[in-house]
């Protein structure tokens, strides 16, 4: 059995087992023995890729393809490139780490049933190279959202679990509409990605409106503006683990089939309208960091800061270049893993002050200096500090758009490059408030630091980014060969 | 007279041997023996449907009147699935008051609403199709009527029979228009000689709206969610399985076959026929209170689907028409059967309300109810969204984007609705109206536990489409 389909099967009998689960004590040994089987596969898998690559010029690594409906041409196609292989390993990261996070949760059961179903649809995208199945395992991806933010959310759960769904499900209906036309468009005889933008071709006339419907449909996840406002309500309302696992590696989902889909099967398209969605993007940018500015609650801070980063991924990808575009994956991996620990703390901070209003809390560096510290450093690498993930990824970012010499990539790059001073703004501002100064609450005083669990969860993240700030050639090492054939693609035009 | 034309007939003659034994057994047998009739029904039927899997042979009888062909074999085991499903759900209902006395009557007449879908499908004559038709829905006006104490159940009878009578009326005076023009009733007659001119269109049109009636096409849909409301749960399931299965085959047939050559006319007549009726459907189920009505409206807009399939004119887009009818029959019946196990605790009570906190109470049942809803409205892994994306790959494939994307949002609003049950089940909390725990029987366990099976293996299975597909014919069947 290939190696890839373990990650769809994991899961897959995490739930089956789940199923016969009787108490919390063996419901927690299914989640964590599975979430670790995950992490361990991920990490086996980059090793035998990177040694698997170092004698193979494939474009994809471990690939196989079962037929599965042959009248359609459907098939259960599977295979990897860097690119996938760093999004893995980010997701079985989140997935491990927000395990940790939910570890008290109301029925439980339940709870880990649907997040469990969440994976395999996360998992299934990343490795799919089938168009279908991996629609397929985008929708499965999408849909436990509305029961976990429904049923285990905050605040207003019922409506902001509505309109995402929606606005998701709106997003997957251009996208579908969008894989119908390339499908018909290339002559109807394969589904395969790499079959599709190797061996056919599609006409231009048919790019021109596949290529915006098929971007929209995952800009609409990757949180592309006018189409995020699903993301500040959806993320403020949902449990922790779910806001860690929903923006972390639901939203890359969108940056990751804007890249794989629309402009590596449509680069003619891509050039001609991308710069309409390359102001979209810039707005996203500046947009969501100024809407962060002005947000006091931590979640819909977390949540516009998170449009404003997945923004800078998208606007990457559209740069179109080289630098840019591995700094766009970097930005995946970094923004995945801080925004991740950013919605572990607020959970954390959530759950013992019962607030999240910013003006309502105060010195809690001296309450709980753990999740205090913690805090910082996710903020610094928020705002990009060396050394930690952001900085190289939004570095790589704006040097590769910078590379444009035309006034129109210019002035995009140097608003976008303003993001950055607005990030420290809103970064600084809500751990000056909420860290220093006085105790706002005399409740807080004696409220308890972070648990083991939650611990684990804060820590793994931590090391995780520090790993990709300290050593950034690992994983630009990683991608960087899979660019190449998109890059080649889109360099011919 | 050649009896061999009868061997053609092997499904319909199967399913007279039922009707014969169970109403045979209905008349004779004692009171206490009729608390075996829910078995015997369910087993002999079983047996038959079980036959229908069996080789037959293919071919015309009575001179081209009766076409089986493999395909036709296909629809009618999906009619007879659906029809053991429903058999399975009604236990519980006919062993209520008013309807003990006479539960020998509803399979007897269940049977008889079946032999004339099977009529319709088979029809290689417009006469053979409008008797076909007229045996399927005189008696479907019995059982809509037959909690006939009821005054809703009787109003939905009076109304099915009304609008039934006018539907085959329309029916009939283009049927008189297209043989006036043509001079013969035979399909394969037909073929060659139609053309698109007035006399024919106009007959077409009206032929067209008289199906339209069966299926409950936008504007044609008005009786539907009355009857749905008033009819007892296992009729209204029924009704919305198979009655509109049976009228989709048979359209799907007739426009293949006699209209073929005048597919510029009906081709945007069907397209916009499906446009209303899919988003109709859709934003009048976001407004009912009442399930059965709900149901109603979201099976109006799937059948604004299924003309998608069908408008493909394809084989592509019949076999993605038929997969989508078999889709339908497990996920509608299984929304039903829990619905009509939850009437019969709430004594007729079929409001959403009834359905809140369903999880607490009912785990299992609001479980199969998510799947279900979950499948109608296209969410992978679920059988549904497998039909869904055939449906619209059919009418992609002849270059229906437009309609497909309309579709397609209108699938993200049937989301909105099926989730509002989901909320109702899941989130919202029990109150007094809502149903309290209880165990469902037998008979409508098994029903619910194929439906189940049905839902998530269909998809999976891909061997099914391919083998609805492998015999796909368009002109020979």
């Amino acid at each position: 059995m290939n190696i890839l389909s373990l990650f769809v099967l994991v899961p897959v009998l995490m739930i089956l087992f789940l199923f016969v689960c009787k108490s919390m004590q063996q419901i927690r040994t299914v989640m964590v023995s599975g979430a670790s089987a995950l992490m361990i596969l991920a990490v086996t898998l980059t090793v035998m890729f990177l040694q698997e690559r170092a004698v193979s010029n494939a474009e994809m690594l471990f690939t196989s393809s079962t037929m599965w409906y042959p009248s359609l041409n459907i098939a259960y196609a599977v295979g990897v490139d860097g690119i996938s292989v760093a999004m893995i390993v980010l997701s079985s990261i989140i997935v491990f780490t927000g395990v940790f996070s939910s570890w008290n949760m109301n029925m439980a059961k339940e709870y880990f049933l649907w997040y469990c179903l969440l994976s395999v649809g996360v998992f299934g995208f990343f490795i799919s190279v089938d168009l279908f199945t991996m629609f397929m395992f985008y929708e499965v991806a999408l849909i436990p959202m509305y029961l976990l933010i429904g049923l285990w959310g905050t605040g207003r759960k019922e409506y902001s679990a509505m309109k995402l769904t929606l606005m998701l499900m709106g997003g997957s209906a251009f996208l579908l509409i969008g894989i119908l036309g390339i499908y018909y468009g290339s002559g109807h005889s394969s589904m395969n990605l790499l079959e599709i933008a190797n061996n056919l071709h599609i006409p231009i006339e048919i790019q021109r409106w596949v290529f915006p419907a098929t971007f929209l449909g995952f800009g609409v996840l990757g949180a592309l503006f006018p189409f995020h406002t699903w993301s500040p309500d959806g993320h403020a309302s949902a449990p922790t683990a779910v806001s860690m696992l929903h923006a972390g590696v639901l939203m890359k989902l969108g940056g990751y089939g804007c890249f794989r889909v629309a402009m590596y099967l449509m680069p003619e398209a891509a050039h001609e309208l991308g710069w309409i969605f390359l102001i979209l993007t810039g707005i996203s940018v500046v947009y969501g960091a100024f809407s962060a500015v002005v947000q006091t609650d931590l979640k819909y801070i977390n949540a516009y800061s998170s449009v404003s980063h997945c923004g800078l991924v998208l606007f990457a990808i559209l740069m179109m270049n080289r630098t840019a575009m591995t700094g766009a994956i970097m930005q995946m991996l970094s923004h995945g893993l801080m925004t991740a620990l950013f919605f572990a703390l607020i959970g954390l901070i959530y759950g013992r002050t019962h607030t999240r209003d910013i003006r309502e809390m105060g010195g809690l560096m001296k309450i709980m200096p753990f999740a205090s510290v913690c805090y910082v450093i996710a903020g610094l690498a928020s705002l990009g500090l060396p050394g930690l993930s952001g900085f190289v990824a939004e570095m790589t970012i704006f040097v590769g758009s910078f590379q444009h010499a035309d006034v129109f990539h210019r002035i995009l790059t140097i608003a976008a490059c303003c993001s950055i001073v607005i990030t420290a703004v809103y970064i600084l501002r809500t751990v000056g408030k909420i860290l220093y100064g006085p105790v706002q609450d005399s409740h807080h005083i004696g409220l308890p630091d972070a648990s083991w669990y939650e611990k684990v969860s804060a820590v793994g993240l931590i090391v995780a980014i520090t790993f990709m700030g300290m050593y950034p050639s690992g994983a630009s090492e990683l991608i960087n060969n899979s660019l190449m054939p998109i890059i080649e693609k889109l360099a011919i035009i | 007279m050649d009896f061999s034309n009868f061997l053609l007939m092997q499904q319909e003659m199967s399913l007279m041997a039922v009707f014969v034994i169970l109403f045979i057994y209905d008349v004779f047998c004692s009171d206490k023996g009729k608390q075996w009739f829910q078995p015997i029904a369910c087993i002999l039927f079983t047996l038959h449907t079980a036959w229908g899997f069996l080789p037959a042979l293919t071919g015309e009888a009575f001179g081209g009147m009766f076409v089986n062909s493999d395909m036709t074999v296909i629809m009618k085991n999906i009619l007879n699935i659906a029809t053991l499903l429903v058999f399975l759900q009604v236990n519980n209902w006919l062993k209520s008051h008013d309807t003990v006395h006479k539960r020998g009557e509803f399979f007897t007449i269940t049977l008889v609403t079946l032999l004339g879908m099977y009529l319709m499908i088979s029809a290689g004559n417009f006469m053979m199709l409008y008797i076909g038709m007229e045996t399927a829905s005189l008696p479907m006006a019995c059982l809509a009527a037959f909690n006939k104490y009821r005054e809703k159940s009787a109003e939905a009878g009076a109304k099915y029979i009304l609008i039934s009578a006018l539907s085959s009326g329309v029916m009939l005076f283009g049927l008189s228009f297209l043989y006036g023009s043509m001079g013969t009733m035979y399909f394969s007659d037909m073929t060659a000689q139609v053309v698109s001119e007035p006399l024919m269109i106009v007959g077409f049109v009206f032929f067209f709206s008289g199906l339209a009636f069966k299926l409950s096409l936008v504007p044609f849909h008005l009786w539907t969610a009355d009857v749905y409301e008033g009819a007892p749960t296992a009729v209204t399931a029924f009704l919305s399985v198979a009655s509109k299965g049976a009228a989709a085959f048979a359209l799907m047939f007739t426009l293949y076959k006699v209209f073929g050559n005048i597919e510029v006319v009906w081709n945007p007549i069907l397209w916009w026929s499906s446009v209303i009726t899919i988003t109709a459907g859709n934003l009048f189920a976001i407004r009912q209170k009442d399930i059965k009505r709900f149901f109603a409206f979201s099976s109006i807009s799937q059948a604004g689907y299924i003309l998608l399939g069908i408008i493909a004119g394809t084989p592509l887009g019949m076999n993605a028409t038929v997969y989508y009818v078999l889709v339908y029959v497990f996920s509608n019946l299984a929304a039903f059967g829990v619905i009509s196990a939850i009437e019969n605790r709430t004594n007729g009570n079929t409001l959403i309300s009834a359905f809140n906190g369903l999880y607490k109470s009912n785990p299992r049942l609001s479980l199969i109810m998510m799947l279900a809803v979950f499948s109608l409205g296209g969410i992978p892994p679920f059988a549904g969204f497998f039909s869904k994306f055939y449906i619209f790959m059919a009418a992609a494939d002849r270059g229906q984007f437009l309609l497909v994307f309309i579709a397609l949002l209108n699938t993200v609003v049937s989301l909105y609705y099926y989730l509002l049950i989901i909320k109702a089940m899941f989130i919202k909390e029990g109150d007094e109206q809502s149903v309290d725990c209880f165990v469902t029987d037998g008979y409508n366990k098994i029903s619910l536990i194929l439906c189940t099976a049905g839902i998530l293996a269909i998809g999976f299975l891909s061997c099914i489409y391919e083998h609805i597909g492998s015999k796909v014919d368009l002109f020979n069947f």
